[in-house]
């Protein structure tokens, strides 16, 4: 028994439903989300060491022996995850006791906030493909649900394309694993990579190959199935926009990580080609699409785009150093881009907007204020010695080592972009003088708000985050180095699950 | 059997395309809906389809004899269809609300995000 491997679905779907019994008082549900999330965070931590000790943890959930049974496993990389989401959850929760309107709490903001974590954790543990499309549902009814909450114009045109898009890559992902089923008879992903293995490579497996592909890359938004995340990422409140983030994507990526290293190795040459392409034009368009934004949130959600880009390429790759660069920058990302949002919530406060030429005058008053933003900013960017630049750094040393001269050129090129990026938003909102006609008494501080500091204490903790990654990134390096050794010997995974093989 | 299904899911498919690319938001609605039909079928002919034999082991026996249906495709469907019921209803009613609050079911109105 190892319970440790299933606290991470478990204390999220309790506290939704501690939160849901508690509907009427909102002191009680903002107490739970608070216990609750320095539950999940404590449990991502003890899961990490367990799978440090041990490789693998696995559960067998009803005791049905795999393949027959669901599977429930923890590997570094889901451990890892699952660590990343606690840490997310738990800036989250804190940042959404000042920021959520008492709207937003009477309708179920908590209940829906711990379902999405427990969507998301169910989907980095799960072992059985099946079930982990049964999470990525619950993660995105979820999400559907914050997402519309508070009804705006805005909101509703966002969803409705989001909706779309995922209900889309759903059906996808739904074909596929019954086209696989059809094929191999199992459903549990280590007996799946085992018979693929054992199997002639036929066209049909890169058929459904592709099709996991593309699901998973609409989850991901990456090229050229991105468009649903820029025309909804900045609608709805700030918090959420935040933990969608950090979050949301990067399951889709930790599902193209696990499916392209246990099950579809057969034939690399045809399907990692196909995803290198995609991961350089993801970068490439993605940072475009930030160059030509002026809107604080819609900036950030372009680079969310690039940044997949880099993290498929760490897979596309597929060397040992490509992985460990991969396991790295997800690392480093989900931390930076959620902080990164929270800043721009704090900015909303203070001056009420979140269009760049309305904004200004941040560094005057509020020094503090924008060095929380210039360490993720420039993190984001890669310059050292900040935890983007040991990340952009493993993955553009494995580009080149593996020769592919155009994708690390591109990779290079992102990252100046991003930089630029990031000085526009520095230059505009932190730099420039205060746009006449804007209301600066909370700037300035004649309009004393004494729950502030509660909203800066996520942003100084995730930044001390970025600053630990990047100044003593051997740690880090040598945990992302196990994870990707865990993810290029499958053997492991497959042996972990289903038993010893003859 | 499975060759006519094919076609089926096919059709299926193809009209769900076809409906979500009508420009209005109820019509989206109904390619969805079929969409995820279609996907369900696709498991269930995908799968192999034995008809009349139910996956019964007779007393004293460890395993079936002869060749039997495969029950997990129909507990996949089952479970698929419970999802896309509610993932469905949550639907139907955001583009009532979108409806109410831009006032037009044309998807080309919807374009404030965008820009």
């Amino acid at each position: 028994m190892s319970p440790e491997v299933v606290l991470p679905i478990l204390i999220p779907l309790l506290a939704g439903a501690l939160t849901l019994a508690f509907w009427r008082s909102q002191r009680y549900q903002r107490w739970i989300t608070l216990l609750a999330a320095f539950a999940l965070l404590a449990a991502g931590l003890w899961l990490l060491d367990s799978t440090r000790q041990h490789g693998y943890v696995v559960m067998q959930m009803g005791n049905w022996p795999a393949p027959f049974g669901i599977s429930i496993v923890a590997d570094l990389l889901s451990a890892i995850m699952i660590v990343l989401t606690g840490i997310i959850g738990l800036a989250i929760a804190i940042y959404s006791m000042v920021v959520t309107p008492d709207q937003h709490e009477r309708f179920g903001y908590y209940p829906l906030m711990h379902l999405l974590l427990a969507g998301v954790s169910g989907s980095f543990l799960s072992g059985d493909i099946f079930n982990l499309f049964v999470w990525f549902e619950v993660m995105l009814l979820a999400s559907f649900a914050l997402l519309t909450l508070g009804g705006e114009r805005a909101q509703m045109e966002g969803a409705i394309k989001y909706v779309t898009l995922n209900l889309f890559s759903s059906a996808i992902f739904l074909s596929a694993i019954g086209l696989l089923y059809g094929m191999v008879g199992t459903l549990n992903m280590a007996d799946i990579g085992y018979k693929l293995s054992q199997v002639e490579h036929t066209g049909m497996i890169n058929v459904v190959a592709l099709m996991f592909m593309i699901s998973f890359g609409i989850k991901a938004a990456a090229f050229p199935l991105f468009f649903w995340l820029p025309a909804s990422y900045h609608t709805p409140l700030i918090a959420v926009s935040a933990l969608f983030a950090g979050l949301l994507t990067k399951v889709g990526v930790y599902a193209m990580y696990r499916v392209f290293t246990l099950m579809f190795t057969g034939d690399v040459s045809y399907t990692h080609d196909i995803l290198l392409w995609a991961a350089t034009l993801t970068m490439l368009t993605g940072v475009l699409g930030a160059a030509a934004q002026f809107e604080f949130r819609r900036i950030l959600s372009f680079h969310i785009i690039s940044q997949i880009g880099y993290m498929l390429l760490g897979l596309a790759l597929y060397t040992p150093l490509a992985i460990i660069g991969g396991v790295f920058y997800i690392m480093h990302h989900i931390i930076v881009k959620t902080n990164l949002f929270l800043v721009s919530g704090v900015v909303y406060r203070l001056l009420g907007s979140y269009e760049l030429k309305k904004l200004g005058g941040v560094y005057k008053h509020r020094p503090g204020l924008a060095l929380l933003f210039l360490v993720p900013a420039l993190s984001l960017a890669g310059l050292p010695p900040l935890s983007g630049f040991f990340a952009k750094f493993i993955i553009i040393r494995a580009g080149i080592e593996t020769e592919a001269w155009v994708v690390t050129a591109v990779a290079l090129l992102v990252g100046l972009l991003t930089l630029y990026s990031m000085i526009k938003i520095w230059a505009e909102v932190f730099w420039k003088a205060v746009p006449e006609g804007t209301d600066t008494t909370a700037l300035t501080g004649k309009r004393k708000d004494s729950q502030m500091w509660i909203m800066l204490l996520p942003l100084v903790g995730l930044t001390l985050c970025t600053l630990y990654i990047g100044l003593n990134g051997q740690p880090i390096f040598e945990l992302a180095s196990d994870a990707a050794d865990q993810l290029m010997n499958p053997a492991g995974y497959i042996e972990a699950v289903l038993g010893v093989l003859p | 059997m499975e060759t006519l299904m094919a076609y089926v899911v096919g059709i299926l498919f193809a009209s769900a395309i076809y409906m979500m690319l009508r420009r209005s938001i109820v019509k989206l609605v109904i390619g969805l809906i079929i969409l995820s039909n279609a996907a369900n079928l696709l498991i269930f002919a995908a799968a192999g389809m034995t008809r009349g034999a139910p996956p019964l082991i007779p007393e004293g026996a460890l395993s079936p004899l002869g060749p039997v249906a495969d029950p997990l495709p129909q507990a996949l469907i089952l479970t698929a269809i419970v999802i896309a019921f509610g993932v469905l209803a949550f639907a139907v009613v955001l583009i009532h609300r979108a409806y109410e609050v831009v006032g037009n079911d044309d998807l080309d109105q919807m374009k404030d995000t965008d820009t």
